[in-house]
């Protein structure tokens, strides 16, 4: 299809691009294949896994923004506004904290996953399973003040003096400085998401005529839920728990591509995940021109373009209503 | 005319002795709180700050030990009938203005970024404890050292400091002057920075430094920390020599700072092929 | 061929016996009119037949696996629900998800019954225009033409005409009459008592907890049915233009 050409075009474009900036200057891609000096390293261990999480991290966030607005069939559901980003970050930074992700590796993304799903599963039962936007959003909010007021706390309890600060980055996000360590950790989570997540198509689709109808249409309705809450959980986890939260995502790149492709749910979702891929790789280029020797935060940028969008849809969702 | 002068010496004199002597010295910063313990009489300083009592930040711990210490609040600190208080440039602000509000003598000591001030801050502290004599033998003590110290190369080695959160410091800071006076040339001076800034990753990897200095992590985990464990700065220790700084010596403007230079000019000279 | 059968089905919600004991069964060729007053239980007999709501007794398409149910069933509820601003074809094509398999592209047999519903419910002029920007009755025939794309044995519907124009009301009952003469099996709630009459094969009456009348629509639509249940009085009369049935007074 044209569409999925163009998108990944341009999410091979920004790839590249990604590898090419950076504070040690524009450029350098022949050092990815070895060299003299310090840009091999540079392009391996820091452009490279930078890059890397980029991609990897749009593509679930546009995937689940996706999934959650088809299954909610709601246009304002995405993991970040209803709170499961933070309940990830939360989950996330008790592992760090605790000493349980020097322990064992695999803490980490297991703790934010572990956050993630109760997040989810928070919303769906405090929003219901057609959720009504003020309930959504209310929902929403409210777990995501006492997620982020749960993280300052762990933060602020923590032996070293550095923690409290933290907080900054688990709310905005950020790439800087990860490693392919980071890149590994993530991988595995994020893969299981994203083959869930693929397959709610059907169901999705489905979903359009409503609960009653899809159910009547052979979906298996629990399951579906299911498999969206874990889905969705794995790749938010998994991002969080490396990166962050990095917010309005999954919000804007649904939003923006729903009319081309015929508004059809199953088809937004391969849609959703190249756009989200090529968004956070855009936002991650710009951070990275803004302030180069600087550390601005991913979700500065993301929330610039984000916020905006959504005060129009609550809008629009408001006139609906009237 | 001479008569006048007399008088005014006499006056001085008199200043001098006894009357300007604090009996009740209390300390609310972990610098002020090292270089008061060095030139107070004994019985002259009553309270120190908690930190000063930590060995990994105080290098004069023991002797902090036998006072009991404060938590830098200026309740508690009045509670103790002090005649004068000394605190740092840093100290809460609103701590100092109450103290001074109530009566109290605050003398505020600025963090040396210098030898030079490190020097004028020994002596100033020898001047508000009345311990002019013991300040002067300090310096003496601190000049020869540092002068024995100071034995540049002509090529000297290039060293990184970096810290937490991708921080580095540059010559206008206290480590940059330790690390300059044991003979070392400081990366951040080529990168632009004279005091601290954040130095990105790249541009570190992109320095190939000789040595490469951090700080000692503290207790538990941080993201600001995590940075010091990224394969760029393992693979810049693996080819560099590492030397680690420690709180205790490099962070107050004490004589202890050469105990640092000593350390670091060791390291360089390990450095030096067999000539 | 029986297409469903229900057995001693009943219904509780929410601590009130909605209906008791109902069995029925439904062969091809028939188009039932499903009729009584509001509350009745006709949403609830058809959705607990399909196994939507909690029930006891049997079903017979309750009892099939999931995907199977899809494809001998098409569901149309009350609730007009349409999510995405997806265009007529599109929808009409969600019709076929029983059909198509996970990542599958329609096939020629998928197109073919979509432009089939769509040419029967005279949509041709709106096929790609946005569902969400049509009136309400255009709305209704287009997911009308879902269950119509769905090629199943039974076609059950919950007051599906509710809201079209006269003509169109007309024509929807034809469609629905010319499914059932080509051998499946139509069930429709409505409450046009007229257009029942004159183009259902057979009626159940439901009220009074179960089943009252079960059978073609002059008997069912005695006088006394009309009384006990409705509270209504009616004119019925067989006419050369067909069966003609309108009420006149309500009864207290």
């Amino acid at each position: 299809m044209r569409l999925m050409l163009a998108l990944s075009a341009l999410v091979l474009l920004l790839f590249v691009g990604s590898l090419t900036v950076g504070p040690a200057g524009f450029g350098g891609l022949s050092a990815l294949w070895g060299g003299d000096g310090p840009m091999p390293l540079i392009m391996h261990e820091i452009r490279l896994p930078r890059a890397l999480l980029g991609l990897m991290i749009g593509l679930s966030l546009g995937l689940s923004g996706a999934a959650m607005q088809g299954y909610l069939r709601n246009p304002l559901a995405e993991p970040g506004l209803i709170g499961v980003s933070s309940t990830a970050a939360l989950g996330a930074v008790l592992a760090i904290h605790t000493g349980l992700a020097g322990a064992w590796m695999l803490g980490l993304p297991l703790a934010a996953l572990a956050g993630a799903v109760i997040g989810v599963g928070l919303i769906l039962l405090l929003a219901g399973p057609r959720g009504g936007s003020l309930t959504l959003i209310l929902a929403g909010i409210a777990l995501s003040a006492m997620a982020a007021a749960l993280t300052s706390l762990v933060l602020n309890l923590a032996p070293n003096p550095w923690a409290a600060n933290e907080i900054i980055f688990w709310m905005m996000g950020s790439l800087a400085d990860r490693s392919m360590t980071h890149v590994w950790l993530a991988l595995p989570l994020m893969v299981v998401g994203w083959l869930l997540l693929a397959t709610t198509g059907r169901g999705l689709d489905a979903l359009t005529l409503g609960e009653d109808t899809a159910a009547a249409m052979g979906i298996d309705m629990r399951r579906l839920r299911l498999v969206l809450v874990f889905g969705t959980a794995c790749v938010i986890g998994a991002g969080v728990a490396v990166a962050g939260s990095i917010g309005f995502v999954g919000l804007v790149v649904p939003h923006l591509l729903r009319p081309l492709v015929q508004a059809r749910p199953s088809h937004l979702l391969w849609a959703s995940a190249l756009g989200g891929a090529a968004m956070v790789l855009a936002a991650d280029i710009a951070v990275r021109i803004m302030l180069p020797d600087g550390d601005l935060k991913l979700g500065v940028l993301t929330a610039l373009v984000g916020a905006p969008l959504f005060l129009h849809l609550i809008y629009k969702t408001r006139r609906g209503l009237a | 005319m001479l008569g006048v002068a007399l008088v005014f010496a006499g006056a001085a004199a008199m200043a001098d002795t006894g009357a300007d002597t604090p009996k009740r010295v209390v300390s609310i910063n972990l610098c002020t709180d090292q270089l008061a313990l060095m030139l107070a009489d004994k019985g002259q300083l009553i309270s120190v700050t908690k930190m000063s009592q930590d060995p990994r930040s105080s290098a004069m711990a023991e002797a902090a030990n036998t006072v009991p210490a404060n938590a830098s609040r200026a309740e508690e600190v009045f509670a103790m009938n002090p005649d004068l208080v000394l605190a740092g440039a840093y100290s809460s602000y609103a701590t100092v203005q109450m103290l001074q509000r109530l009566g109290v003598r605050v003398e505020v000591f600025k963090a040396a970024s210098s030898m030079a001030e490190i020097r004028s801050g020994i002596t100033r502290m020898g001047a508000v404890l009345g311990q002019q004599d013991r300040a002067t033998e300090m310096l003496a003590d601190f000049d020869a050292e540092l002068a024995r110290l100071s034995d540049a190369p002509a090529h000297r080695p290039r060293a990184a400091l970096y810290f937490a959160n991708g921080y580095t410091t540059g010559e206008a800071t206290l480590t940059g002057q330790i690390v300059q006076a044991a003979g070392f040339a400081n990366i951040s001076s080529e990168q632009g920075f004279a005091a601290g800034g954040f130095l990105p990753l790249e541009k570190l990897a992109l320095t190939n430094p000789d040595v490469v200095i951090t700080g000692q992590p503290y207790r538990g985990a941080s993201r600001a920390e995590a940075v010091m464990h990224h394969p760029v700065i393992e693979r810049l220790k693996s080819r560099a020599t590492v030397a680690a700084i420690t709180d205790r010596d490099w962070v107050c403007g004490t004589p202890f700072v050469l105990r640092a230079v000593a350390e670091m000019r060791d390291l360089r000279l390990s450095m030096e092929p067999a000539k | 061929m029986t297409v469903l059968s229900l057995d001693h089905l009943s219904v509780r919600l929410r601590e009130r016996a909605i209906f008791n004991d109902v069995s029925l069964s439904v062969s091809r060729g028939e188009f039932v009119g499903l009729i009584g007053p509001n509350g009745a239980g006709k949403t609830t007999l058809m959705r607990a037949a399909l196994g939507l709501v909690p029930f006891s007794g049997d079903s017979s398409l309750a009892a099939m696996p999931l995907l199977q149910r899809a494809r001998h069933a098409a569901w149309m509820p009350q609730t007009r629900d349409i999510a995405w601003p997806v265009d007529v074809d599109t929808l009409v094509m969600l019709g076929r998800v029983p059909h198509l398999s996970a990542a599958a592209r329609p096939t020629d047999t998928d197109r073919a019954a979509v432009d089939d519903a769509i040419a029967r419910m005279e949509l041709e002029p709106f096929r790609h225009r946005t569902v969400t920007r049509l009136s309400g009755g255009e709305q209704a025939r287009a997911l009308i033409a879902r269950t119509l794309a769905q090629d199943t044995p039974l076609l059950m519907a919950d007051e599906p005409i509710a809201g079209l124009d006269p003509a169109h009301q007309i024509a929807t009952m034809q469609v629905f009459a010319g499914l059932a003469n080509e051998g499946r099996a139509v069930i429709t709630s409505l409450h046009d008592l007229g257009l029942a009459a004159r183009h259902c094969t057979r009626l159940i009456l439901l009220g009074k907890g179960g089943i009252a009348a079960d059978g073609p629509p002059e008997t069912v639509l005695s006088p006394e049915n009309l009384r006990d249940i409705f509270g209504l009085t009616a004119w019925f009369e067989n006419t050369a233009q067909g069966p003609v049935f309108q009420p006149l007074k309500v009864i207290r």
